[in-house]
């Protein structure tokens, strides 16, 4: 017997059996697809956390003036000195890595904003024009620092603030008081909300020089460094930290951390917990395998008169064990084609429900559904079809 | 040519052993039209099975054209029966979500036959049992002997030179019983190995060699000189 003609034969039996086989089927692709949508799921999470990371910035390294993990062991500490400030001169001396494309200093502080005879508390960034492409916000309108306005007083306005100060008509050019200096509104930001920590839409962001004053301080909060590679964030993160000790007499008292470290802690988790929904999932496909196999073993006994007589027309025991095996395919492989399908379609009602979550079924997660559906439907008909091949001749024909 | 000698067959019955065939020793040569009766329980259908090695003997030798059937492994002998035998039963045993015509293919899709050629086969065929008006039926939209028409007609397409009947017209009524047997001696007369199992002694008579069974045993086997 030919392996087309064995396929073809029990795509017939099945096709004729339509109710039996239509629920083996469907119990089939609900376990698939079930298999398929929470792993969408669970990856839509993951890539939503990440793609909220790297809103932020991507290939960042973040200094920190301090070594926050050894506090106790820093020996300055232990000799009553405080470690040293983090300086724009050091920020300028980590430009000339190669590997920098480019770096903005970061202040950070509280201050008075007060125009148009309105007065309230804001969030104030002091930075450089770089701050902008680091940390990947955009302008509504108006720019900060360009070419040979580097030193002046500049403000950038959340698209908040600016709306509550200026309700209408053009805001570039306003004249606005922060603490007790003076700034002219040069921009505004895109309405960006909450963004990791505080809400975009109701800072202003001043040159670094001027925060520098603002606040009466020499040191910086922070070193934001954008590297030009992914590859080469774990040997810049190095290199900072060499220069940066040299340049504190061999101390080291700066804390340097990589985004990446923290967002592949939330991949790690993420990935984790799809792998576990997709378990569970899995677990509904090894039931259908149990339904298959019973539904199988039925038919076996319904069908014996006609295994005896496939027998007596000279068909030998792999004959009928490749034929009964066959019909699992086919009921496994329709499962897990349907269930593919439904999964795909439940993923995009997911999408089309909450747009924000990617949740696309990963191409793994919906080749190890339809492997699984069809291993277990192999292995559930191994029993029955092996019982089939095994029947006596003369008893199955005498069997009604 | 079939030559049994010895055969025995023993059931186990609870905790009783049931001598179904207690030392068959019969010659049939090729072209030969025999009847079996006898009593019911006496070993027919049990004779017939080994013969068309559906059963195999517990002990007695068999040679089926001159070679040890018995000995052959489960796929040779699967093998035989496709080429040497064909089988017809009481019951018919047509496969019910089959039509006739994808009844009578089975054995030619079990011997591996290419598509284009079961085709024209399942034609000819159909033509030669006078099938084809019925081809695309199923087994329950025909009459009796409609039935039984289309299971000796699988059982004669790959030509093999033995049919085995095991009560064909038992279940189909008179007028269709005629007919059915009027078409395995038309098989006969072109040659091939008729063997009936009949409780009808009407049919049984019309064999030109009568095997009468008892007890697992042949009691008489006579042959007419011609017919
Ligand atoms: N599988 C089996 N297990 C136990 N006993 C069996 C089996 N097959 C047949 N027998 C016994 O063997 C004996 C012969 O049975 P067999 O079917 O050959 O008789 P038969 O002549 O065909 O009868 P009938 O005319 O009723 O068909 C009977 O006593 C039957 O009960
Ligand atoms: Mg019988």
């Amino acid at each position: 017997m030919k392996l087309r003609d064995t396929l073809f034969l029990s795509l017939k039996t099945i096709v004729s059996y339509k109710t039996r086989s239509l629920l083996i089927v469907l119990a089939m692709a609900l376990g698939v697809a079930a298999v398929v949508v929470l792993t969408a799921l669970g990856d839509g999470a993951r890539r939503y956390v990440t793609n909220k990371f790297s809103s932020i910035g991507t290939n960042l390294i973040v200094v920190i003036p301090g070594r926050a993990e050894t506090v106790g062991s820093f020996p300055g500490a232990a000799l009553g000195q405080t470690p040293r400030d983090l300086t724009l001169e050091d920020a300028e001396a980590l430009d000339r890595l190669p590997q920098v494309r480019r770096y903005a200093p970061l202040n950070i502080g509280v201050a008075e904003l007060a125009a148009a005879s309105r007065l309230r508390e804001v969030t104030v960034l002091g930075s450089t024009a770089e701050i902008l492409p680091v940390r990947h916000i955009e302008l509504a309108q108006g720019s900060f620092l360009d070419r040979g306005t580097a030193h002046g007083a500049q403000i950038l306005l959340g698209w908040k603030l600016a709306r509550e100060f200026f309700s209408q008509g053009n805001v570039i050019g306003k004249r606005v008081r922060l603490g007790d200096r003076r700034f002219l509104v040069s921009g505004v930001l895109k309405p960006q909300g909450e963004s990791m920590g505080y809400n975009t839409d109701e800072i202003v962001i001043i040159p670094i020089d001027h925060a520098q004053e603002l606040f009466n301080t020499s040191s910086l909060f922070r070193i934001l460094v954008e590297v030009r590679s992914r590859g080469e964030l774990t040997s810049t993160k190095e290199e900072i930290r060499k220069i940066l000790r040299k340049r504190h007499d061999n101390e080291d008292d700066i804390t340097v951390i990589t985004q990446d470290a923290v967002l592949a802690t939330f991949d790690r988790i993420l990935r984790a917990l799809t792998l576990g929904v997709a378990g569970i999932a899995a677990i509904s496909l090894a039931v259908a395998g149990i339904l298959v196999m019973n539904v199988m073993l039925v038919s076996v006994s319904q069908r014996t008169s006609e295994i005896g007589l496939l027998k007596a027309i000279g068909a030998p025991s792999a004959n009928i064990h490749h034929l009964f095996l066959a019909e699992a395919l086919w009921l496994s492989f329709s499962g897990g084609v349907l269930g593919f399908a439904l999964g795909q379609f439940g993923s995009l009602l997911l999408r089309f429900a909450y747009p924000q979550l990617p949740a696309w079924p990963p191409t793994w997660a919906s080749l190890a559904g339809i492997t699984i559906a069809f291993v277990t439907g192999l292995l559930a008909s191994l029993l029955p079809a092996a019982r089939a091949a095994r029947l006596n001749p003369v008893q199955a024909l005498n069997t009604k | 040519m079939i030559y049994l000698s010895g055969i025995m067959r023993v059931f186990q019955m609870g905790d009783q052993m049931v001598h179904a065939l207690n030392g068959i020793n019969i010659e049939i040569a090729s072209g030969e039209y025999v009847s079996i009766m006898g009593p019911s329980g006496s070993g027919k259908s049990t004779l017939l099975n080994i013969i068309g090695l559906l059963d195999n003997p517990d002990s007695g030798q068999y040679e089926l054209d001159g070679s040890n059937v018995t000995a052959l492994s489960e796929v040779e002998q699967a093998h035989v029966r496709r080429k040497k035998i064909g089988f017809v039963f009481q019951s018919f045993h047509l496969v019910p979500r089959l039509t006739a015509a994808e009844n009578i293919e089975l054995p030619l899709i079990l011997e591996g036959i290419e598509p284009a050629r079961r085709k024209l086969l399942v034609e000819e065929t159909l033509l030669k049992f006078d099938l084809q008006d019925r081809s695309q039926h199923r087994p329950a939209e025909m009459s009796g002997g409609q039935r039984q028409r289309t299971a000796i007609a699988r059982a004669m397409i790959l030509q093999p030179p033995t049919i085995l009947a095991d009560e064909p017209t038992g279940n189909i009524d008179h007028r269709n019983g005629a007919e059915v047997i009027a078409l395995l001696e038309k098989l006969h007369q072109s040659g091939t190995t008729l063997i009936i199992v009949t409780h009808d002694r009407e049919l049984g008579a019309r064999a030109n060699r009568h095997i009468a069974m008892r007890d697992g045993e042949v009691v008489s086997d006579d042959k007419k000189a011609s017919r």
